[in-house]
């Protein structure tokens, strides 16, 4: 099953990877992070591998399996 | 399992400093992406303007130089004219390429200098604090005009690609943007061609890239994408004006 | 022994800078230097250079920022008003430590002025025209000759240190024609040695990054406080200067570029009349020879300068001094030439108040 890894360090909560998931399979996280944003991460289901969260994230923070 | 998006080696490793939603980083992983597919990172010399992105010397794993304001274009026309065997790119904003570098990118592309041109369009000056840009709206808020540009006291908002496609000498001329992942994939095909036509001496070229401003435009990154989409390419609409096939 | 030509003093500044290594130029039409673009328009074709007629100064000096980035010998030449408009570029080229090489043909100013030859761009070239703290080898020539031999000099002391180097002319010396010859043979550009600093195809090394830059707490400082150190060493070892009939002189003529040409038509008639004046003439207007003219100053007590502007140079022969001996000024602005025998008139008053008296209780 494809899936995301998101790069808390790197990820900076603008959340359009949220906007341009067509699964609506990322989510923002409950966790605060060093950078000082609420990151994003995978729910855990329904992936696609479609890798259109990574072409439009801006920080390079999303890396998509397959 | 397989990492489907390999960081390109183009780029540093390292945490880029734009705010949150800018799309800077989209629009330098595409180039990075770009030098990696045509393999000519080790060949290239960028040009990091004054603005926002001004660490791109910093950020672009290849020879890189940071000039004066709006000049990029003249230093690439120097670094060009010395080091044909090297691919020469210039990376500008708005604010540098259509207002204090307008003489500089008109003239370069009029000696259809073979070197390549990323214009970032974000409609404002990020940097110093979101003022009025050349490229900003009719009607739009910046520092610099707090009731919204007025096109009676300040003219409307330059149209780059639109102009220059009128010079013989500029030969590959598309504007696009980066709202949607579609988008970005049109975006990077045409950086692609923009590279790809300098390799041919196909002369000179240049994206125009719609981009976010979310911090100076005062909206959050995803409404920031609407208003891309919405307003931006009603203005600034997007294609190819000009393909000529120039080179060997 | 090398051939002698008759030459313009531009076109022997431009084939100067060829014969010097020069294959790239990018500058602007202005007057009274246009002949260094129209000549470099052809002659640098010749030897597999690139010329360049930009779009305007601003766009010559930064072409010239990326071409000097390549470690390429490159130049630009203008006028005044253009050097003015270049200011800015310098700065960055100093900023990047990137060495070039310029010539300003100065002309009457401020402003439009004319195009009669001046020195009023002496505070400009010596005191960093530009902004921020920074310095630039400044070599001034008095004849058609020297506008042929220096371009080389500045080369080799732009490459040596990694600055910007410039000649300051002014219009007369750019316009007369003299006798030249060419002291060096020309330089191979294939056997200059090769850049650790450069960039252009990368192959394996690593990338490099040329700029100006660091917006990190203290490290400006540290940039700058490294150049300080560079520009210690030049004023160590680059100082150059003339002097002439200085031996039994108790007033000196201190002057430079076309000044220099006639102090010395006014020094020969003063001789003439019994007066001992000699002529010290700054050949580098920075590093300016302070050394030397401090030396001086414990062994004559008047000092005469002689310019073609409302008094430029002269506060560096005071700074030199250093209240040690006496100054005088002889001041001809607004691109006109003092005439030998207004100088004259001068050194006579001189002699007649200061000179002959300290010459008599020595």
């Amino acid at each position: 099953m494809p899936e995301i890894k998101v790069d808390d360090s790197k990820c900076k909560g603008c959340y359009i990877c949220i906007e341009a998931c067509p699964k609506k399979c990322i989510e923002i996280s409950k966790e605060f992070s060093k950078s000082g944003y609420y990151p994003v991460k995978y729910t855990g289901t329904d992936c696609i591998g479609c890798q259109q969260c990574a072409r439009i994230c801006p920080d390079l923070a999303i890396e998509v399996y397959k | 399992m397989q990492l489907l998006n390999k960081r390109p080696e183009s780029l540093v490793d390292m945490k880029m400093h734009y705010c949150p939603g800018c799309s800077h980083g989209i629009i330098h992983r595409l180039v990075a992406e770009v030098m990696d597919e045509l393999d000519i990172r080790n060949r290239t010399i960028g040009i990091a303007p004054v603005g926002c992105s001004v660490f791109a010397d910093k950020y672009f794993n290849c020879d890189m130089i940071q000039g004066p304001h709006g000049r990029g274009p003249a230093i690439a026309t120097g670094l060009k004219r010395t080091t044909p065997g090297a691919i020469v790119f210039s990376y500008q904003g708005d604010g540098d390429l259509a207002s204090i570098g307008m003489a500089e990118i008109v003239h370069t592309a009029i000696r259809s200098e073979n070197i390549t041109v990323i214009y970032v369009n974000n409609a404002i000056y990020g940097m110093t604090g979101g003022q009025m840009a050349p490229t900003t709206l009719i009607g739009q808020k910046a520092t610099t005009c707090p009731h919204g540009r007025d096109a009676k006291l300040t003219g409307d908002p330059i149209k780059m690609s639109e102009m220059l496609a009128t010079i013989e000498g500029a030969k590959y001329i598309e504007r696009t943007s980066v709202h949607t992942a579609p988008n970005v994939i049109k975006t990077k095909n045409a950086i692609k061609k923009a590279f790809e036509n300098q390799i041919n001496n196909g002369g000179f070229s240049m994206v125009e890239i719609l981009s976010t401003c979310p911090t100076n435009w005062k909206l959050d990154p995803v409404k920031s994408l609407k208003y891309v989409n919405d307003n931006m390419t009603k203005v600034f609409p997007l294609g190819v004006y000009k393909d000529s096939k120039g080179g060997e | 022994m090398a051939e002698k030509k008759l030459m313009k003093g531009n076109e022997a500044l431009a084939e100067g800078t060829v014969r010097a290594g020069c294959r790239f130029f990018a500058g602007y039409p202005i007057t009274p230097q246009n002949e260094v673009p129209e000549y470099l328009s052809w002659r640098l074709p010749e030897v597999g250079g690139s010329f360049v007629q930009a779009e305007s100064e601003v766009s010559a000096i930064n072409m010239i920022y990326g071409a000097a980035a390549t470690g390429v010998r490159c130049m630009t030449s203008s006028s005044s008003p253009g050097i003015s408009l270049k200011q800015e570029g310098i700065s960055y080229c100093a900023g990047a430590d990137l060495p070039f090489f310029y010539a300003n043909v100065c002309r009457g100013g401020p402003g439009l002025g004319n195009i009669a030859g001046a020195q009023g761009d002496y505070f400009q070239s010596t005191r960093c025209g530009g902004h921020g703290d920074y310095k630039v080898f400044v070599m001034a020539p008095d004849s058609v000759n020297e506008m042929a031999n220096f371009p080389r000099k500045c080369y080799e002391v732009a490459y040596k240190y990694r600055i910007p180097t410039m000649v300051l002319a002014d219009g007369i010396i750019g316009q007369m024609m003299e006798p030249v010859e060419f002291k060096d043979p020309e330089i191979d550009v294939e056997k200059l040695p090769k850049l650790d600093w450069t960039l252009g195809v990368a192959g394996s090394r690593g990338k490099r990054i040329v700029n100006s830059y660091d917006l990190a707490e203290d490290m400006l400082e540290k940039m700058v406080l490294a150049r300080v150190e560079k520009y210690k060493e030049i004023e160590e070892n680059e100082v150059m200067y003339e002097e002439k009939q200085l031996d039994d002189a108790n007033i000196i003529i201190v002057a430079y570029g076309t000044a220099a040409r006639v102090s010395l038509a006014a020094i020969k008639m003063a001789r003439d009349k019994g007066i001992k004046v000699g002529l010290f003439r700054p050949i580098t207007l920075w590093p300016y020879p302070k050394k030397r003219l401090s030396e001086l100053g414990d062994k004559v007590k008047h000092f005469l300068t002689v310019e073609m502007s409302t008094g430029q140079m002269i506060e560096d022969v005071q700074l030199s001094l250093n209240g040690k001996a006496k100054t005088y000024l002889h001041s001809k602005p607004g691109g006109s030439i003092m005439a030998a025998e207004d100088v004259l008139e001068t050194i006579e008053s001189i002699s007649k108040k200061g000179a002959k008296e300290y010459a008599t209780t020595k």
